[in-house]
C-alpha cells in the first residue's frame, strides 16, 4: 500500500516536472535569438520541425547519432576512456537493473515465463549489474574527489547524483545480504514452497542443510551437523527449493555481505532490518524518480534530445523559433561533466582572473540560473557572466567535445550579444578576442555591433580630464613615479625614460599614417604617450584612443633609436587603463 | 625531425586548410608532428587586457611541450610572437616565473628552461633547408608573381622573435622562389595586415588591409602569400567582406604558403584545402608546369 502510494506520488511528480520542463523549453528566452517569438509559435515550429525531419533523409543522421553518440557515447570515448568507461558502466548496468530487476513484473516476467528473482541467471545478473554500477560510481567518486582534474568543479547537484545512486545501490546490496541470512524470510519461504513448519523433523533437516551450505543463521541450529541430517536436508532441498532457488552464492556480492553480518544476523532479523532496508531502497529509487526532472539526471532525456537536434540543425538553415527552443533545452542537457572546461582554450586563466564564468561548464550553469530566474542578476554577477562569455577565443573545442552535443559556441555568442547591450561597458571588447565578432559583423545589427566598443572606449577615457579638456595646463611638478612603479615589467618600465621625443615611433606608425588628422582621431600619438608616461601623467597615458587603435605591429619599437619598448609599453598601459576604470566601475556597482 | 604542432584556436575552428596543407607538406619532407591536445590559447588575444593571464596561457603551452621534451612548431605568427615574448619574459623575470610556476604546478607542469619555439617558415628554411625542399618540388610554378606578406609578429621585435632581418627580410621570398614562383618586391610587404583591429576598429583595420592589397596589386602580384592564421583570414575573409561592401572587384586572392608549396610538390588541391578559402584560388593550379 505504502509502496504503491509512494510510487504513484513520485511518478506524478516526475510527469508534472517533465511537463513543466517542456514548458520552460518552449518559453525561456535566451539571448538575442529568441526575442519576440511566442510560445505557440515555438510549439508549432517544434512539432513541424520534428515531423519534417523524421520523414526526410535526415532520419538516417538521427539513427546514426542515436547509436553512435547516444548508445555508444562516441564523443566521450574519443575524449577520455576513463570517463567513458565510468559512464558506460553506470548507465548501461543501471538500465539493465531497471529493466530486469526493478521492472521485473512487467518486462522480465513477460519475456521469461518461468522468471524468478532467486533463479539464475537472474540471481547472478542482478549482482553482476549491481557490481558494474558500483564500480562506475566508485570511478566517478575517484575522478571527482581524488583525481580532481584541473579546474573540474563539483557542485551540489553532482554530489546529489552520486549520493542518490550510492544509496540505491548500497541499500540494495545490504538488503540482499540481510535477506540471504534472514531466518524469518527462510521460514516463511519454507512454509510457502515446501509446506514445512518449524518444529517438524523435516524442517530441521532442511534448515541444517541451508545453515550449512547457504548462510542461513538459525536461532537454534548450528554447525557442525551430522552427515545423515545434511543428506536428508539436501534431498528436501532438491525436492522443494532448488527448482526456483539457485545457490545464494551466485549473488556474489550479497552473499559475502550476509557472511559479514553473520554474527549480528539474528538480532537484525528480529529487528526487521530487511524491511527497513527495503523501504530505504525503494524510497531512494522513488525520490530519484520524482526529483529526476529537477536534477542532472534529466540528461537521460535531454542529452539525447540535444544530440539529435544538433545533428540536424544549424544556425543558418533552421527556424529561429526552433533554435530558441533548442537552446533552452540545451541548458537542461548539461550534465556538468566538465569535458568542455577540460578542453577550454582559456580555462587556465581562471587561475589569474578569479571569475569561474570563464570556464564553460560554470558559465552554462550561470546562464541557466540567469534564464530561470525572471529577475535581472545583480550587476556584479552580470558583469562576471558577460566577461566570462567574452574571454573566449571561439575555438569551438567546448562544442566539439560536449557529450550532450550542446552547441556551446552559439550559446555564448547569443548570450554575449544580448548582454553587451546593457549600459555598463565590457573592456575585453578592446582586444583581439573581438576578431571573431568582427567576422560575424554581418549577422549583428550595425548600431549594436559598434556600440560595445565605443562604450568601452568612452568609459576608459571618461575619468581622464586632461584629455577631455585639451587646454588644461599641466603643472610643472616633478614627474609622478606612481605610474612608472605600477608597470609590471622591470625591463620595460625603465625604457620610456630614455625617450627624447624624436618622433621616430610616430613616424613609423601605420595607424598614425592612416589618418590625415591623427591627433584629432587618436588623441595622443605614440611619442607623446611615451613622454606622458615618462612624466607619470596618467590621464594622458590612459585617455588616448591611440592605445586601442594600436595594431601592435611593433614598427615603433623596432625603429626606436633609444630602445624604448614602445609597443610593449602601450600593451601595459592598456592593461593599466582597464584596471584603473574597472576598479571605478566595480566600486560603483558594489 | 620531431615537433609538437601548435595549432592554436583559430586554425581548427576557422582555417582547417592551414592545418591540412601544413601536415601534408611536412609529412612529405619527413617531419614528424606530435599533437598535444592539452595545448591552450597562445595568450595573444589576452595581452591587451591582462598581461599575466596572457603569460600564464603561453607558459602553460611551453611547459606542456617541455614535459614532452619537444620543440614547438607553430603555424600562426601572432601565436609565434606571443610565445616567443612570453618565453623571453619568463627567462628574464624569475619572480614572475615563480608566480606562474606556482599555478602550473597544480597540474603537474612547470616552465623550467623552456623549449625551442619555431615558426613553420623557419623550420622549412633553416631546419629542413632549401635543398631538401627543392628536391621535392616536382611541378614548379611558371609565370606566377607572388607578393609575400611577412607578418609583424614574426618579424618584430626582432631581438625577441629572431625570425629574420627586420628591415630587409629574405627568408619568405627565398621559400617562395623554391616553388618556381617569382617573389616580387612591394613597398608595404612588412606592414600590418589589419587583423589586430578587426572587431575593435573595423574601418581602420580594413583601411590597412586595402592599402596593402592595392600596393601588392600595383606591384604586379597575381597572388598574395601568407603564413599566419590571422593575416590569412584578414586577407581572405575580411578582404572578401570589404569587396562585398565596396563592390570594387579589386580582389587579390591570398594563398597560404603550405598550399603554394604543396601544389608545387604535386600534392592534390583537395588535401591542401584549396577550395576552403573564401576567395577562389583554384586558378593558381593553372600556373603549374606539366
Amino acid at each position: 500500500m505504502f509502496y504503491s502510494i509512494s510510487l504513484y506520488i513520485s511518478l506524478a511528480i516526475f510527469i508534472g516536472g517533465l511537463i513543466y520542463k517542456i514548458y520552460t523549453w518552449l518559453s525561456h528566452k535566451i539571448g538575442v535569438d529568441s526575442k519576440d517569438i511566442p510560445i505557440s509559435r515555438r510549439l508549432s515550429s517544434a512539432l513541424k520541425g520534428i515531423v519534417l525531419t523524421i520523414f526526410s533523409s535526415k532520419i538516417l543522421t538521427l539513427i546514426n547519432v542515436f547509436f553512435l553518440d547516444i548508445i555508444f557515447q562516441r564523443k566521450v570515448f574519443n575524449e577520455d576512456f576513463f570517463r567513458w568507461l565510468t559512464h558506460i558502466l553506470i548507465y548501461v548496468a543501471f538500465m539493465l537493473l531497471l529493466f530486469m530487476h526493478a521492472l521485473d513484473k512487467f518486462i522480465t516476467s513477460a519475456i521469461f515465463p518461468n522468471y524468478s528473482a532467486t533463479l539464475n541467471p537472474f540471481l547472478f545478473l542482478r549482482d553482476f549489474f549491481g557490481a558494474l554500477v558500483i564500480i562506475g560510481v566508485c570511478m566517478a567518486i575517484y575522478r571527482r574527489f581524488i583525481l580532481r582534474p584541473p579546474r573540474l568543479k563539483t557542485n551540489p547537484m553532482d554530489t546529489y547524483a552520486i549520493i542518490i545512486l550510492a544509496v540505491i545501490m548500497f541499500s540494495g546490496i545490504i538488503l540482499e545480504g540481510t535477506k540471504i541470512g534472514s531466518y524469518s524470510i527462510y521460514k516463511s519461504m519454507v512454509t510457502d514452497y515446501a509446506g514445512l513448519e518449524e518444529g517438524e523433523e523435516e524442517f530441521k533437516a532442511l534448515t541444517a542443510f541451508w545453515v550449512d551450505k547457504f548462510g542461513i543463521v538459525s536461532p537454534d541450529l548450528k554447525a557442525p551437523f551430522e552427515a545423515t541430517l545434511l543428506k536428508e536436508g539436501k534431498e528436501l532441498h532438491e525436492m522443494s527449493c532448488s527448482g526456483c532457488h539457485s545457490r545464494p552464492q551466485w549473488a556474489f556480492i550479497g552473499y559475502p555481505v550476509a557472511k559479514a553480518f553473520k554474527s549480528a544476523a539474528l538480532g537484525l532479523d528480529k529487528g526487521g532490518i530487511h524491511t527497513l532496508l527495503w523501504y530505504i531502497h525503494f524510497l531512494a529509487c522513488f525520490i530519484g524518480l520524482a526529483y529526476l526532472p529537477f536534477s542532472k539526471f534529466l540528461h537521460i532525456i535531454t542529452s539525447p534530445l540535444s544530440l539529435l537536434a544538433n545533428s540536424v540543425m544549424d544556425k543558418k538553415g533552421s527556424d529561429p523559433a526552433n533554435i530558441a527552443t533548442r537552446q533552452a533545452l540545451e541548458l537542461d542537457a548539461c550534465t556538468h561533466c566538465g569535458a568542455c572546461t577540460s578542453r577550454c582554450s582559456v580555462g587556465i586563466i581562471v587561475e589569474q582572473r578569479d571569475n569561474v564564468n570563464i570556464l564553460p561548464s560554470e558559465k552554462i550553469q550561470s546562464i541557466k540560473g540567469m534564464v530561470a530566474s525572471k529577475k535581472q542578476p545583480h550587476e556584479r554577477e552580470r558583469r562576471l557572466i558577460l566577461e566570462g562569455t567574452y574571454l573566449c577565443t571561439n575555438c569551438h573545442r567546448c562544442t566539439d567535445v560536449c557529450p550532450a552535443g550542446i552547441n556551446l559556441e552559439d550559446l555564448w555568442f547569443n548570450v554575449r550579444e544580448d548582454m553587451l547591450k546593457a549600459d555598463s561597458p565590457e573592456f575585453s571588447v578592446l582586444s583581439p578576442l573581438s576578431f571573431y565578432r568582427g567576422l560575424m559583423r554581418e549577422t549583428i545589427p550595425t548600431g549594436e555591433y559598434t556600440r560595445p566598443v565605443l562604450k568601452a572606449r568612452e568609459a576608459i577615457a571618461a575619468p581622464c580630464d586632461l584629455m577631455r579638456v585639451p587646454d588644461t595646463v599641466v603643472t610643472l611638478t616633478p614627474a609622478n613615479k606612481e605610474l612608472q612603479g605600477s608597470l609590471l615589467l622591470s625591463d620595460q618600465a625603465a625604457t620610456f625614460s630614455a625617450c627624447f621625443g624624436c618622433q621616430t615611433c610616430t613616424n613609423a606608425c601605420p595607424v598614425v599614417a592612416a589618418y590625415e588628422n591623427p591627433k584629432e582621431v587618436l588623441g595622443m600619438l605614440p611619442h607623446q604617450i611615451m613622454y606622458a608616461a615618462g612624466l607619470g601623467i596618467k590621464d594622458l597615458a590612459f585617455g588616448s584612443q591611440m592605445l586601442w587603435d594600436c595594431c601592435t605591429c611593433y614598427q615603433c619599437q623596432e625603429q626606436c633609436p633609444q630602445g624604448v619598448h614602445v609597443t610593449d609599453i602601450l600593451y601595459e598601459l592598456k592593461n593599466l587603463a582597464i584596471k584603473n576604470v574597472e576598479s571605478n566601475v566595480r566600486s560603483l556597482s558594489g | 625531425m620531431k615537433f609538437a604542432l601548435f595549432l592554436g584556436c583559430t586554425i581548427p575552428a576557422r582555417l582547417t586548410q592551414y592545418e591540412s596543407s601544413s601536415r601534408a607538406v611536412l609529412a612529405n619532407l619527413g617531419v614528424e608532428l606530435i599533437d598535444i591536445k592539452e595545448f591552450n590559447c597562445c595568450g595573444y588575444p589576452l595581452r591587451n587586457i591582462d598581461f599575466k593571464a596572457s603569460i600564464l596561457a603561453s607558459a602553460r603551452n611551453i611547459a606542456l611541450a617541455e614535459k614532452e621534451n619537444l620543440p614547438i612548431l607553430i603555424l600562426c605568427k601572432c601565436g609565434f610572437g606571443t610565445l616567443k615574448h612570453a618565453d623571453h619574459i619568463l627567462k628574464e623575470d624569475p619572480s614572475l616565473r615563480n608566480e606562474i610556476n606556482t599555478i602550473l604546478k597544480k597540474e603537474g607542469l612547470e616552465y623550467n628552461k623552456g623549449v625551442a619555439i619555431r615558426h613553420l617558415l623557419s623550420v622549412l628554411y633553416h631546419d629542413i633547408g632549401s635543398d631538401a625542399i627543392q628536391e621535392k618540388v616536382t611541378r614548379p610554378f611558371k609565370d606566377l608573381k607572388i607578393a609575400t606578406h611577412y607578418g609583424c609578429h614574426a618579424l618584430r621585435p626582432s631581438e625577441i622573435t629572431q625570425f629574420d632581418d627586420p628591415v630587409n627580410p629574405t627568408l619568405f621570398d627565398n621559400l617562395v622562389a623554391l616553388t618556381g614562383a617569382e617573389s616580387i618586391y612591394w613597398e608595404k610587404r612588412l606592414d600590418c595586415c589589419g587583423a589586430p583591429l578587426t572587431g575593435v576598429n573595423d574601418d581602420l583595420s580594413m583601411d590597412l588591409t586595402e592599402k596593402k592589397i592595392v600596393n601588392a596589386k600595383q606591384s604586379g602580384a597575381d597572388f598574395l602569400c601568407d603564413a599566419c592564421s590571422y593575416c590569412h583570414i584578414q586577407f581572405d575573409t575580411v578582404q572578401s567582406m570589404i569587396n562585398n561592401t565596396k563592390r570594387n572587384n579589386n580582389l587579390l586572392p591570398a594563398i597560404l604558403y603550405p598550399q603554394l608549396l604543396g601544389l608545387s610538390m604535386g600534392i592534390d588541391g583537395k588535401t591542401l584545402g584549396l577550395t576552403e578559402n573564401t576567395i577562389d584560388i583554384t586558378s593558381i593550379e593553372g600556373r603549374l608546369s606539366e
